[in-house]
């Protein structure tokens, strides 16, 4: 028998859905039941969350589907399914569970918006959507899904509409997200082609099992890539991430729940639930697909690493974070380290919304202001920030033992060290850790450290709705790596369907020296570099040159606005062209022949039939002038007429009969 | 009980054209209800389950050429039918409309409901004929600038390719001496005519056809026609006069002539990705936003056509994807029937409030007027192909079904979708974002009353699209056996 949860595992997005449309019914005006009813949603679906994951402890591996027609269409069926499984449970804890603080958070950091209300119905809408997406049992309602958090991200990020610059974001992300997405969609109906299914499983005959993976066989490359397109896009990797720092126009919980911790997150999430058609076919756990995904992954990763370093905003800093945490999670699915990278996603979930809404919160009591260079010393003024946002620093960076990050991270490394196709991609992840702890210590040092400044002059604490959202997740973010660590690898057994056993000597294994010491010499080297900064950055008095290079993020936007984007403009006007004189110009001369020969019959007709006739048409004139008098010109009296004369055939037709 | 519904409305242009002029419109709109009626009425009588038509009457006509009054249902025909018994009051209600006006659209829409139940060439070919001169009368008199040229652009073009069709078919009967579509689609089967006469007749038909779908390179005629018409004459151009080309299509050509279109298959193919992608990209380019609309209407029937043309091409066609395909593609006719129409009454609000309806006269919207930004926001999503809105759903069957027998020409449609997302993204960017600079009222609550139902409609129709599937289920399966 289905237990009673995985039959209505639905009501998880359900809830948070129906809260949302009910908020976009209550007047604007009415700010608290808004606020709580948003807050219900989430506890409802945290609560069901916790149900369907403690169903899934029942048995290790746990997997089990609901599966339902959606519609007909000819003699066929289209059928959709939820399933819940370890990947679902826990990332359904994890979306559920971040959002409903950060939801608290948004309380006191949107308190002054004139849209209070519908922020929380499209962040409602958003989480929605997401949880639909991890628990969707078929490729096309994880499309549909996928599309509806596009959406969502859309509209949050354009939440403040009257901002032109806000709104620009708003498009950018949706259209990027869309040329990946048209990828996705190829995939997918050339999955659903080779296979005849959308369902994942489906008793034996869902597209990711034995059968259906036969069927695809040599396709499988193919497949993977075009999905691959979608999380491209979505994740923000290399070339389609250009959407995700432009997104930080969007209020700042918008961007911890987003664009840090879950919809990002969804490209992971998808490579890890369509993995069966990435390694398809492996030898030695290598194909082309997951080849490409690494590579990928290790371009961005590194890129926005090095971008991150040269940038002022605090906001956009993390943005660069977590294009390159998404890069790192990528390389982890690409060299087959699934549970890894799953691990990171959950734990990076945790402080990156931890770090995003700290950001919040000093930029909450800095006056809105988001320049690095005009913060400093905060640490005294700020002490809940501060010491909230350093646990997140150090989760982010990798610091050992206490900090979930940091095991995710190294079990990341351990895995791409034995990736057999190079050694070059465990090196150049080894130069990003160095490069996380470096930006971050930056970060660290400018906003906390030092004089205070222009925006930190008057600066003051979050109030307590906010504070206590950093304090929840600041403690999870420790806590959680109790379940990590490779003493208890709970949550890595968790993922794989195997079971945990406690070792304590497997704490210390190499790996964990090695990350130590690529932390301590990131550390070092901000340290040593930002040890005096002001106003000004030492790296850029160092090297204007390569500074500004990052700072203008490689020139990578002005790069695809005078090619692609110029291209395409220049398509669409040149069709306009087209229309409006090629073809219509080929109708305008074909049209030209037809009057040229009308002139030509008409100079015939004149001289020699008219001659005769003329004669004749004076008599017709007079009948003419007693016509004209019915000729009022008058179209009503036409149509009537016209009207008439057609009931007069349709009687006479009848009679006729 | 067809010739009722194809009656009501003529006599309604009657009442109307006796009526005071204010009255006019109540009395149009009160004709629809009447119509709306009958159609549900034939809806709720209707038999899903079989295949064939329904609801057949035949009378002799003109015996000596074969010509019988001869109408009946399917579940196409149906699926037609009741769009646009949708279409024409929400047209009718989009604005203020002169007596001639509605008494125009009235016969109009008589002939629709003809062209779309008739089931012998020349009867068909008559109610076709007749949709044609109350829409350029419509255009003519009441359209806006330029509407001379572009009404009388709208005629050649489409009175030529109804000369094309009409000679056609003239040929057929001459060669096959019948009128009668059933006869005609089975003698299709085994070759209708064979060597260059196939072609010159299949190449008339086609030209016809094309014409008023209209495919590319034959849509010139379009943007203008409904750039300049009136907003309601608009909706009903787009809603329900475009899909006569489509219904033409699926009820002649592919049916008539499977040898030709096979042959010819890629070249069509071609043809509907160049509609996609190329009237995308002109919408793109646009900064009158009547004109946008009537460009996106081109790109979304090409979708439709790639639909046909696909299973057209194809020898040996798999069942799963001929139904795909035919479902997603009547899917999409009703689709973007509502959807269309409801994006030029928007547009027809824009204009009414400001007196413009350029990309740059407007911005700002969502701080003065939200509920009219949020519904015509649903509008957009659901003509982009967002999925839970009614579009997506004709989308994704017609590119399943076009995927697996041409796969290239498929990949490169899709780009339409993109294409269009950015149309739309655009125009959303330059009406509602930025901030309030100018008046401009919120939606009334007559208006409310006519864009709330139909945006329910979309919502209905992406979430549980079953219901319309049930209306052309068993003709699908038909379909799909007759072009095997």
């Amino acid at each position: 028998m289905t237990p009673w949860i995985v039959a209505h595992v639905w009501l998880i997005p359900a809830a948070p859905l129906l809260v949302s449309l009910g908020i976009l019914c209550l007047p604007n005006s009415r700010r608290k039941p808004a606020a709580l009813l948003a807050l219900l949603g989430q506890i409802v679906a945290l609560g069901l969350s916790i149900v369907s994951f403690l169903q899934t402890l029942h048995a290790p591996g746990f997997r089990a589907v609901y599966n339902f027609t959606w519609f007909t269409f000819g003699e066929q069926t289209l059928r959709l399914g939820f399933v819940l499984d370890p990947l679902t449970a826990a990332m359904l804890l994890m979306i559920t569970f971040v959002s409903l603080w950060i939801f608290v958070f948004s309380i006191g950091y949107m308190a002054g918006d004139k849209n209070f209300s519908r922020f929380f119905a499209y962040l409602s809408f958003f989480s929605a959507a997401m949880l639909g997406v991890v628990i969707a049992n078929s490729l096309l309602l994880l499309f549909i899904f996928w599309e509806l958090v596009g959406l969502a991200s859309y509209l949050l990020i354009g939440f403040w509409i009257e901002r032109p610059s806000a709104a620009a974001a708003a498009k950018k992300a949706f259209i990027t997200t869309r040329i990946g997405d048209i990828g996705f969609f190829l995939g997918l109906l050339f999955l659903y082609g080779k296979t005849g299914t959308t369902l994942f499983y489906d008793s034996g005959y869902g597209c990711l099992e034995v059968s259906a993976l036969v069927a695809i066989g040599a396709s499988a490359t193919a497949i993977a890539l075009l999905i691959f397109c979608g999380a491209v896009g979505k994740s923000g990797q290399f070339p389609l991430h250009v959407w995700l720092p432009d997104a930080m126009e969007g209020p700042t919980p918008v961007s911890a729940l987003i664009h840090a911790a879950t919809m990002v997150a969804a490209g992971v999430f998808l490579v890890a639930r369509v993995y069966p058609i990435f390694s398809l076919g492996a030898v030695h756990g290598v194909t082309t697909s997951l080849t490409v995904v690494v590579w990928i992954g290790v371009v961005t990763a590194l890129m926005s690493a090095m971008i991150a370093i040269a940038q002022y905003d605090i906001k956009r800093i993390l943005a660069y974070s977590t294009v390159s945490q998404l890069g790192l999670m990528m390389v982890s699915l690409g060299v087959g380290g699934v549970a890894a990278g799953i691990m990171h996603l959950l734990a990076h979930g945790f402080f990156k919304a931890l770090l995003f809404l700290g950001a919040g919160s000093v930029i909450h009591g800095a006056h809105h202001k988001q320049d690095i260079r005009k913060m400093g010393g905060l640490r005294g003024v700020m002490p809940i920030t501060f010491f909230t946002y350093a646990i997140g620093m150090m989760a982010l960076s990798g610091v050992p033992l206490f900090f979930a990050g940091a095991w995710t991270k190294e079990e990341i490394l351990h895995a791409t060290s034995h990736w057999p196709s190079s050694r070059v991609p465990y090196f150049l992840m080894m130069a990003g850790v160095v490069l996380t702890a470096l930006y971050m210590t930056r970060q660290m040092i400018f906003v906390f450290f030092g004089q205070r400044r222009e925006a930190s002059s008057h600066a003051h604490e979050s109030p307590r709705v906010m504070t206590l959202s950093l304090v929840v997740l600041a403690a999870c973010t420790i806590f959680l790596s109790v379940f990590l660590s490779p003493a208890w690898p709970w949550l890595h057994e968790f993922l794989l369907g195997g079971s945990a056993h406690f070792a304590f000597g497997k704490i210390f294994q190499p790996m964990l020296f090695v990350s130590l010491a690529l932390v301590a010499v990131g550390v070092g080297l901000g340290v040593l570099i930002y040890r005096n900064a002001g106003e000004r950055d030492p790296f850029q008095s160092a090297q204007p040159a390569l500074f500004h290079f990052l700072e203008n993020r490689m020139w990578l936007d002005e790069l695809y606005e005078h090619t692609v984007i110029a291209l395409a403009k220049f398509a669409a006007r040149f069709s306009d062209f087209m229309d409006r004189y090629f073809w219509d110009g080929l109708v305008r001369l074909v049209g030209g022949v037809g009057k040229l020969g009308g002139i030509l019959t008409k100079g015939f007709d004149e001289r020699a039939i008219n001659a005769g006739v003329d004669e004749s048409a004076a008599g017709a004139s007079g009948a003419g002038r007693l016509m004209s008098t019915i000729h009022s010109g008058q179209i009503q009296l036409y149509m009537g007429a016209a009207a008439l004369g057609m009931v007069a055939l349709l009687l006479l037709y009848a009679w006729l009969t | 009980m067809i010739t009722a519904l194809i009656v009501i409305p003529l006599i309604g242009a009657l009442f109307v054209s006796a009526a005071r002029p204010q009255q006019a419109r109540g009395f149009a709109v009160g004709f629809n209800v009447i119509t709306a009626i009958v159609a549900l009425m034939w809806w709720r009588s209707f038999d899903p389950s079989a295949t064939g038509l329904q609801l057949v009457e035949r009378h002799d006509w003109i015996p000596s050429i074969g010509a019988e009054y001869l109408v009946g249902i399917d579940g196409l025909s149906l699926l037609l039918v009741l769009l646009v018994s949708l279409v024409f009051p929400f047209a009718l209600l989009a604005q203020r409309a002169s007596r001639g006006q509605c008494a125009l659209m009235l016969v109009m829409q008589s002939a629709l409901y003809g062209t779309f139940t008739a089931q012998n060439f020349v009867l068909w070919f008559l109610f076709y004929e007749m949709s044609l001169i109350p829409s350029f009368l419509l255009i003519k008199i009441w359209g806006g600038e330029k509407r001379d040229r572009a009404a009388t652009k709208f005629f050649l073009y489409t009175f030529l390719g109804s000369i094309a069709m009409l000679l056609a078919f003239l040929g057929i009967y001459f060669a096959r001496g019948t009128f009668d579509f059933a006869a005609l689609a089975a003698l299709g089967k085994s070759g209708l005519l064979s060597g260059r006469a196939a072609w010159f007749v299949f190449a008339g038909i086609f030209l016809g056809l094309a014409v008023k779908v209209p495919l590319f390179p034959f849509h010139t005629w379009l943007p203008d026609a409904y750039e300049t018409a009136p907003v309601g004459v608009s909706m009903v151009l787009t809603g329900t006069l475009s899909k006569m080309g489509v219904y033409g299509f699926v009820r002649l050509l592919l049916p008539l002539f499977p040898n030709e279109c096979k042959i010819v298959g890629p070249w069509l193919l071609g043809l509907a990705v160049c509609s996609i992608i190329f009237a995308s990209l002109a919408a793109w380019a646009q900064r009158d936003l009547k004109r946008m609309v009537a460009y996106l209407s081109i790109n979304h029937l090409g979708y439709c056509m790639l639909g046909l043309f696909a299973i057209a091409s194809t020898t040996a066609k798999p069942v799963a994807e001929t139904q795909a395909a035919l479902s997603g593609v009547f899917m999409q006719i009703f689709n973007h029937g509502i959807t269309a129409a409801a994006l030029f009454y928007f547009v027809g609000l824009l204009e009414e409030r400001r007196g413009a309806r350029g990309l740059d006269d407007f911005g700002g919207l969502m701080q003065r007027a939200p509920l009219f930004c949020g519904w015509m926001s649903v509008a957009m999503f659901s003509s982009l192909g967002l999925p839970g809105l009614n579009g997506f759903i004709g989308e994704f069957l017609i590119f399943k079904g076009s995927f697996a027998v041409a796969a290239s020409f498929t990949a490169v449609a899709v780009f339409g979708l993109l294409i269009t997302a950015i149309v739309f993204m655009r125009a959303m960017q330059a009406l509602f974002s930025g901030p309030a600079k100018l008046e401009f009222p919120e939606l009334r609550p007559n208006e409310t009353l006519v864009v709330v139902p139909i945006t329910l409609l979309m919502f209905a129709i992406g979430i549980a699209p079953q219901f319309v599937f049930n209306i052309f289920n068993s003709s699908v399966v038909r379909m799909a056996q007759l072009f095997a």
